[in-house]
């Protein structure tokens, strides 16, 4: 066992100090065969479109949690997010950047529900070399993204329902990260002041 | 039960979501402390995880949350609303700042943990490691 060989275990490693030091970044090549590899073992596993973006959801969610925790730490001010827009901002912003290199490009709020929320990015690292086949019809593989923010979310505090669509918009597309909050977020976030 | 003299003692519990994660005793001392004892311990603490949930305040260390009889219970909650609580009683004198340390060495301790893949978020830790470097911290900062 490497545990008789090696005295130091994660407990004993540095959390890590920032994003911008080298050692912190992942090739994105890396990053897309996983993820490759990782659609391909559930594909095979099922027999719709929609348990596959479920799968794929459900992967995201533990990474969500765990980014939240290790996200908060980072930030190294020992607070935590109990305001929605706030908590939004949070993903939007550094959950964003820190995944993906760069802030989600814009956060919106719907107009029709005032429970509903987008975050919008250009170029999902997840489906940025993936091609659909017409027999999957409606499968976005972003699902992995929407249980990402779902975990975190969840995780703070503001359970909330994600789903990712893409949408046209003139001669490109871009991914949309639906956001649904659970009505106890919307009734709490209207008493808290400040 | 003792009502008139608390026990002495200095229990710390990690509460997820639905049940205790972790726990344990950091109290030094050698003589065992009475069931009654134990069970009154526990008693306090979760009825103060009902004050915690109420609280409204952006920051992870909420200081006491809850004071019965001589039995005070600290709490730090972290971004993933996982509960560390410290019960501990107004005789032992903990300075603030001391608790504050314990916890946040505890907090990025929890944090590391929690990074390896193959733990469940939000399930028991039953990790040896982690319990021994909690006491030593426990040692270091509250002794």
């Amino acid at each position: 066992m490497s545990r008789f060989l090696s005295n130091s275990t994660i407990l004993d490693r540095p959390v890590g100090r920032s994003q911008r030091s080298a050692e912190q970044n992942v090739s994105l090549s890396a990053f897309s065969y996983l993820f490759s590899e990782m659609v391909q073992y559930h594909q095979s596993r099922v027999d719709s479109v929609s348990a596959l973006e479920h799968r794929l959801e459900a992967a995201g969610y533990g990474v969500g949690l765990k980014v939240l925790e290790l996200l908060a730490y980072r930030a190294r001010d020992y607070t935590r997010q109990t305001k929605l827009m706030n908590m939004l901002q949070f993903v939007s912003t550094t959950a964003w950047k820190a995944l993906f290199g760069k802030a989600a490009d814009s956060l919106e709020k719907s107009i029709d529900h005032a429970d509903e929320f987008m975050i919008v990015d250009y170029a999902p690292i997840t489906s940025t070399s993936v091609s659909v086949p017409a027999d999957l019809g409606g499968l976005s593989v972003d699902a992995y993204i929407s249980g990402i923010i779902a975990g975190m979310l969840q995780g703070a505090g503001f359970p909330a329902r994600v789903t990712a669509h893409t949408v046209e918009e003139g001669d490109r597309k871009k991914a949309v990260f639906l956001v649904k909050f659970a009505a106890s977020v919307m009734s709490r976030d209207a008493t808290i002041i400040g | 039960m003792t009502s008139s003299s608390s026990p002495s003692s200095l229990l710390f519990v990690i509460v997820g979501s639905n049940e205790p994660l972790f726990e344990v005793d950091l109290q030094a001392s050698s003589q065992p402390i009475s069931d009654a004892a134990t069970r009154q311990s526990y008693f306090v603490l979760h009825s103060a995880l009902d004050l915690v949930e109420r609280s409204a305040s952006n920051q992870m260390y909420l200081k006491i949350v809850d004071k019965v009889n001589q039995q005070q219970v600290s709490t730090f909650l972290t971004a993933g609303n996982i509960k560390l609580m410290l019960l501990h009683n107004v005789h032992q004198n903990k300075s603030e700042e001391a608790i504050r340390q314990f916890f946040q060495d505890v907090y990025e301790l929890y944090v590391k943990f929690s990074m390896n893949p193959f733990y469940a978020y939000d399930t028991p830790i039953i990790s040896e490691a982690f319990d021994t470097r909690v006491r030593a911290l426990g040692r270091k900062y509250l002794s």
